[in-house]
């Protein structure tokens, strides 16, 4: 009994403030500091009115205002469109590489990823000089093939329009979907699909009554993400509806912040608006966990032979030619287009050779400093983005994933907003925090960054830490607890079997967030326009900025460098990963 | 003529042949298990019964039914067999109830509800799960999973059942229990099984007859007991049970184990030892009595109590052979020299 206690205090003294719980606080720090100060402020800033303490009649104002109206109506109609098209797109072309005998799957499968790395709002300024309803070029083509058949005026397809923004949206975000259920596809136990078969099911039965009910969570669960990321985007509506009058929240909050010139009243209603946003998208999320959490069925098989392929017998050439012209026609040929254009002397000209040069793109890179600067800016701050939100994200998923410390709880919360904050409320918040409105309690300083690099680093942080906590909570949960433990059994510190085994096994998953992020940063718009200032354009800003000036030539052949550069950082994550693999 | 006919079956993926010329004839109510190790071709044999794998040669036929033909170019597909089928991870709809699952055959077969409804039950009651009918089978522990998938494949009544490994994701003495259960209905409504497994106890159990594969060739086929006791090749004797391969080598009239001076006190048939010389003496370590009287000498290296037995490690020559005995028998401790006695040695070629 004596010994007991005399031991007791010399245990006690290890589970004191230890390493987790530092740990733990710097996670917390740095969510709260990034993420939730910012979407605070915003509520805080909707509804206090200097002076006046709290109230909600501003809110009501700005939501009863018609043009907030239409503009949700618009962002809804919108989101609810290209989800629906995204859903059937990407659910069919999910089956068709994964459950039938469709030729060269592999291939077939990286090619529905490619438009995953193509940013849309560059999708939808290639679409507008195709399908422009006077000079674009698929209609110009058309209006002629109309002259030689001998129609007088046919009808051609305008792409200003709420279907031209739907099916510009749908042509880059189907891989959402298609990456989910693929995956449930192949994860997918294929006894279920064969006892089905052997109780007498044709295969239509099948698809119908168990492969389809079975996936319907990934359905729904990609078919949301579309419907998030829609709500909150800004670039393709910028590009294609504007000008016809139509505006969704983004847009009008992006309207307010650059009409205000810094006016604070302005900026406030972007703040209801941002809340009008946030709350949808926690509508959404809070449906998304909903469906997980009772439909996630166990459907992952142990012995798993190949599953049994339709055999598509006389539709797979003309199955496989369709997928081949949808990407080539949804993809290629707006890439294409894009780098003509930029090639051109004039926009307007018709592209033939006479009237294609370099100097575009001369200028872009070697002359006007206003691109060199921005794509300066973008790589910088991609760069150190991603370097950041990478380390953090390590941090934060650790103790989420792997630490049994008390308050973590509260660190799973906060790790979930920034999945669930669309990137104009981010701006937003990073003004309110960041843009010298207000002064850090308890002394004094003021911070201001606005119109500085800064702003926009603080803001990419919150916007793509997401990424990096999936990405490195996955790695991590590969990571066995019994290795951290067998470290510290052979006498490594909490520190040292971080460093020494922990490090090295989620180095992949790391690297993978490093260009999860690094790559979309590189071609961010809806974040990137609301901070920008003088000179802190970075390259979506400048492409979006140039066309709206009209110099679509100039824009283009921005855009065509930009794809370059992505292309090729895709290009060397292919090799990186490649090689790691073997 | 047998009921279910596989006439010179034979299946190729690529350049691998995984089911070479098989031929096999099985009756009417016959409980027939394929045995051996993974990738056999007794799975992918299972599954062309099925119909989810074609044939590239030969013919299928059940009763009076031709199910696959390389040379009618023929192929019925699995949903038009009417076979029952049980799978080793369960395979149970997580979207459906209980009865859902089990009643799912039945509504393809345009039944009326009632019928439906009875025949669904009956499967039920046949399988202990009544008070189930409702729940998700999510719910259920992994042998009920198995269980409702037991009853799935009886609900239509199949005069065939293709069991793949059905038991190998339960715990071990769930395992037991199920299959005298599987036993039992097949006593009652009279299917033939055809049953994949590599665990030989549970086809020892189970089975009328057992056919052991290798590599897509067939070791042998006949009863269990026959199995256990003329194991027709080494690979057989291996595979059924704990065993020990004593090499020997012929030199004159004496067979000799290699690395001994000593000659094996026992005629070996002159067939086994063909061109070479050399032949293998098998034994299953319960097998051998120590003894002076024994077929060879050895030296105990190692005895250790395993509880209800013994198991002793002796070196012959340059090879170690593996006793077990019951721990109540004393035998010879580690350093001392004793004589082993075969009690039914097997001859294999080298």
């Amino acid at each position: 009994m004596n010994t007991s206690v005399s031991n007791s205090p010399a245990l006690r003294k290890t589970r004191s403030f230890g390493a987790g719980e530092v740990l733990l606080v710097i996670s917390i720090a740095i969510l709260v500091i990034v993420v939730v100060v910012p979407v605070a402020l915003i509520f805080f800033n909707a509804m206090w009115v200097p002076g006046k303490g709290f109230n909600i009649t501003d809110i009501v104002d700005v939501l009863s205002e018609p043009e907030t109206y239409e503009a949700l109506t618009n962002s809804i109609i919108i989101a609810c469109g290209t989800t629906t098209m995204s859903t059937i797109v990407g659910t069919f072309f999910a089956w068709l590489v994964t459950r039938t005998d469709i030729p060269y799957k592999s291939f077939m499968k990286m090619l529905f990823l490619v438009p995953f790395m193509l940013p849309s709002f560059i999708g939808a300024l290639a679409w507008k000089m195709l399908l422009n309803e006077r000079i674009g070029y698929i209609n110009n083509w058309l209006r002629s093939l109309y002259d030689v058949i001998g129609i007088a005026d046919g009808p051609v397809f305008n792409i200003y329009s709420f279907h031209g923004i739907m099916m510009v949206e749908t042509m880059y975000l189907f891989p959402f979907v298609f990456i989910q259920v693929s995956g449930a596809l192949e994860r997918m136990d294929p006894t279920l699909e064969e006892s089905a078969r052997i109780s007498g099911a044709s295969l239509f039965t099948i698809t119908r009554k168990i492969t389809i009910p079975l996936v319907l969570p990934s359905i729904l669960s990609g078919a949301l993400l579309i419907m998030l990321y829609s709500m909150a985007h800004f670039g393709t509506v910028a590009v294609l509806g504007v000008q016809v009058g139509i505006i969704n929240i983004p847009y009008l909050i992006y309207q307010h912040i650059h009409q205000s010139a810094g006016s604070f009243a302005a900026i406030r209603t972007g703040t209801v608006l941002a809340a009008v946003l946030v709350v949808t998208a926690a509508i959404i999320m809070w449906t998304q966990n909903k469906i997980l959490s009772r439909g996630r069925y166990q459907i992952i098989g142990g012995k798993s032979f190949r599953p049994v392929e339709v055999k598509l017998r006389g539709l797979r050439i003309p199955l496989f030619v369709f997928s081949i012209a949808y990407i080539g026609f949804t993809i290629a040929l707006p890439t294409i287009t894009i780098f003509l254009v930029g090639g051109l002397k004039t926009y307007g000209l018709p592209l033939v050779l006479e009237n294609m040069t370099w100097d575009n793109y001369h200028r872009a890179l070697f002359v006007n400093p206003q691109t060199q600067r921005a794509i300066w800016n973008s790589v910088s701050l991609g760069l150190s983005a991603a370097v950041i939100t990478m380390f953090a994200g390590v941090i934060i998923s650790y103790v989420i994933v792997k630490m049994k410390v008390r308050g973590k709880g509260i660190l799973e919360f906060l790790g979930m907003l920034p999945f669930s904050v669309p990137g104009s409320v981010i701006a937003l918040g990073v003004i309110l925090a960041w843009g010298g409105g207000h002064t850090i309690p308890f002394t004094g300083i003021q911070i201001n960054l606005y119109n500085t690099v800064w702003i926009i680093l603080v803001a990419y942080i919150a916007r793509y830490m997401a990424l990096s906590l999936r990405a490195n909570s996955a790695a991590l949960e590969q990571v066995h607890d019994s290795l951290i433990e067998a470290a510290r059994a052979c006498g490594a510190g909490m520190a040292q079997s971080l460093r020494d085994v922990v490090l090295p096994l989620v180095r992949p998953g790391m690297i993978a967030a490093f260009f999860l992020i690094f790559l979309p940063a590189l071609r961010e718009l809806t974040v990137s326009v609301m901070l920008y200032g003088t000179n802190t354009r970075t390259i979506g800003v400048e492409i979006y900025v140039l066309n709206e000036d009209g110099a679509t030539v100039e824009s283009a052949a921005l855009a065509g460098i930009a794809l370059l550069i992505i292309i090729s950082g895709q290009v060397i994550i292919e090799r990186l990963t490649g090689v790691r693999a073997k | 003529m047998s009921y279910i006919q596989l006439n010179g079956i034979t299946r190729r993926f690529g350049n691998v042949t995984a089911v070479d010329n098989l031929t096999l004839h099985i009756e009417k109510g016959e409980c027939f298990s394929m045995l051996g190790p993974s990738g056999c071709g007794k799975t992918t044999t299972l599954r062309m019964v099925a119909g989810f794998e074609d044939i590239d040669e030969g013919e299928i036929r059940v009763g009076d039914r031709l199910l696959s033909s390389h040379k009618e170019n023929f192929y019925l597909p699995p949903e038009k067999r009417d076979f029952g089928m049980v799978f080793q991870a369960f395979a149970v709809w997580p979207h459906m109830s209980v009865f859902e699952n089990i009643a799912f055959p039945l509504r393809l077969r345009n039944l009326s509800a009632d019928e439906i409804r009875s025949r669904t039950t009956e499967a039920l009651r046949n399988t202990n799960l009544l008070d189930d009918a409702d729940i998700s089978p999510m719910d259920l522990s992994g042998g009920g999973k198995q269980r409702v998938a037991l009853a799935r494949a009886l609900a239509l009544n199949p005069d065939v059942m293709l069991l793949d490994e059905p038991l190998s994701s339960l715990d071990p003495h769930l395992r037991e229990e199920m299959r005298f259960e599987i036993k039992d209905l097949q006593r009652k409504f009279g299917f033939s099984i055809l049953y994949v497994t590599h665990d030989q106890s549970e086809a020892m159990a189970l089975s009328d007859r057992i056919m052991v594969m290798r590599a897509g060739h067939v070791e042998q086929i006949d009863t269990p007991l026959n199995i256990y006791r003329k194991p027709a090749s080494k690979f057989v004797f291996s595979f059924i049970g704990l065993s020990n391969f004593l090499k020997v080598v012929k030199s004159g009239d004496a067979v000799k184990p290699t690395g001994s001076d000593d000659a094996v006190n026992l005629p070996a048939p002159a067939d086994v030892f063909g061109q070479s010389s050399a032949a293998v003496l098998a034994s299953r370590p319960s097998e051998i009595d120590f003894g002076d009287d024994g077929h060879v000498r050895g030296l105990v290296k190692r005895r250790t109590y395993l509880g209800e037995i013994v198991d002793y490690a002796i070196v012959v020559g340059d090879q170690e052979v593996r006793v077990q005995k019951t721990a109540r028998s004393p035998g010879p401790g580690p350093g001392e020299t004793c004589g082993l006695k075969f009690l039914y040695p097997h001859w294999y070629p080298e």
